[in-house]
């Protein structure tokens, strides 16, 4: 089971509203710029709350029936579009924040290719090894599922096929449900198990 | 300039101590606020910020004469009359309430600069709002924090009109380094004795400013490149 959406919020002018039931793998969120595709993310996580509308993911009721889990506990794996990163720790405690005691860190930075990293200050990093420090503290949260916001726009060529293979990889081997969000529509097909596209409602 | 004497010695320990004191439990008080204002959305929010602020701009020595109402027999703290009038404790509460309002403001700043998308990042991690504050928002917003603190203290050291109002001239209680200078101007002979003062509250100062601007030097440093 993935992801049962059905939420609707007003912001501004904008009305996003969308309706998305896919089941494992990877979906992709698929649309033009101010459809509302990283807000539909945000409502996922617990960061913006719907106005009206349901959230389940994995058969768990995360929004919904007086339902609002707070994101601590809604167990997203959220990579932002931005990276993020907690400019006052190094690589490796960023990677800890939302780790439990046992988690694999030597593991996911070898994934992920961070290794040598792990004692750089986030300022330090290119766009592409912050956007792979990204993905591995958000898998080191132990998550439920995975939301990714255009996980390769800041990529050269090279960086962005790497991210595309271990998110594969995340999808096949760990089999978390996830949910993506892009404007590529070559790496939508290329990566998306479901495909929706969302479009802009303006009232 | 010669050693100072021990009664100067002693001016300069009671400033330094109103000063600490003033400062460290203004603190707390002030990052409530500035985290209120910073932070909060509630009906009546401008009125608490022009009221925080207000000691910035009203005549010190009404301020001092709110407190002397106040905290005088009678008046709303007048249980506890005997331990503040005249006495340094007293110095000490009029020296934090004048150094508030810039505290406040500093504070709040650093606050509003801090990047909520941060604190969002994290809350996706597992922290609940108080591991965000501990471990984000507090660390982030502490340059301002420190330079809130230094500015506070620097004013407390300064603190005049509302202590000489409050508590009164009262040597080796609440007769601080500005208050010992206004009384030794008083005095015909005075005027060596108030220049050693002056340099000696200038050197104060200019010993605390340094100090902030090091530590805040140190502290961006490590933020930035990782010493």
């Amino acid at each position: 089971m993935g992801f049962d959406l059905h939420v609707s919020k007003r912001l501004g002018d904008a009305e996003i509203a969308l309706r998305l039931e896919a089941g494992d793998g990877l979906t992709v969120l698929f649309g033009p710029s101010g459809a509302g595709k990283t807000s539909v993310l945000h409502m996922v996580a617990g960061l913006l709350r719907p106005d009206r509308g349901h959230i389940r993911v994995g058969g768990v009721e995360l929004f919904g029936d007086g339902i609002d889990v707070p994101p601590e506990r809604r167990r997203a794996g959220y990579v932002f579009q931005e990276a993020r990163l907690f400019p006052h720790l190094k690589v490796a405690a960023n990677l800890r924040y939302g780790a439990g005691r046992n988690a694999a860190i030597e593991e996911v930075a070898q994934l992920l290719d961070i290794a040598h990293l792990l004692d750089r200050w986030p300022r330090t990093l290119s766009g592409g090894e912050a956007k792979r420090v990204a993905i591995g503290r958000a898998l080191l949260s132990d998550p439920a599922f995975l939301l990714l916001d255009e996980p390769t726009a800041s990529l050269d060529r090279g960086r962005a096929q790497e991210v595309e293979r271990a998110i594969l990889d995340i999808r096949d081997r760990l089999r978390l449900p996830i949910l993506m969000v892009t404007h590529d529509r070559a790496q939508a097909e290329r990566l998306a198990t479901t495909m929706v596209e969302i479009d802009p409602m303006r009232t | 300039m010669h050693g100072l004497t021990a009664e100067e010695w002693e001016i300069v320990a009671l400033s330094l101590r109103v000063g600490v004191v003033a400062t460290l439990a203004a603190l707390p008080v002030a990052f409530a606020i500035a985290w209120l204002l910073a932070r909060g959305r509630f009906p009546g929010k401008i009125l608490i910020e022009a009221i925080v602020y207000l000691p910035l701009v009203v005549p010190p020595v009404v301020t001092g004469w709110f407190l002397l109402v106040a905290f005088a027999p009678g008046g709303p703290f007048g249980f506890l009359s005997n331990g503040v009038l005249f006495r340094w404790t007293g110095a000490a509460i009029a020296a934090g309430i004048m150094a508030l309002p810039l505290m406040v403001r500093a504070i709040r700043l650093s606050i509003e600069a801090v990047d909520r998308r941060l604190e969002g990042a994290a809350r996706t991690l597992g922290a609940g709002p108080w591991r965000v504050f501990w471990t984000i928002t507090l660390p982030l917003s502490l340059p301002g924090l420190l330079a809130g603190t230094v500015l506070g203290f620097a004013r407390s050291l300064g603190e005049f009109g509302a202590t000489i109002t409050f508590v009164s001239n009262v040597p080796g209680q609440t007769q601080t380094l500005p208050l010992a200078i206004y009384a030794a101007l008083q005095r015909p002979d005075g005027d060596a004795i108030a220049l050693r003062l002056s340099a000696l509250s200038v050197a104060v100062a200019l010993a605390a400013l340094v100090a902030s601007e090091l530590l805040a030097r140190r502290m961006r440093a490590a933020m930035v490149h990782g010493v």
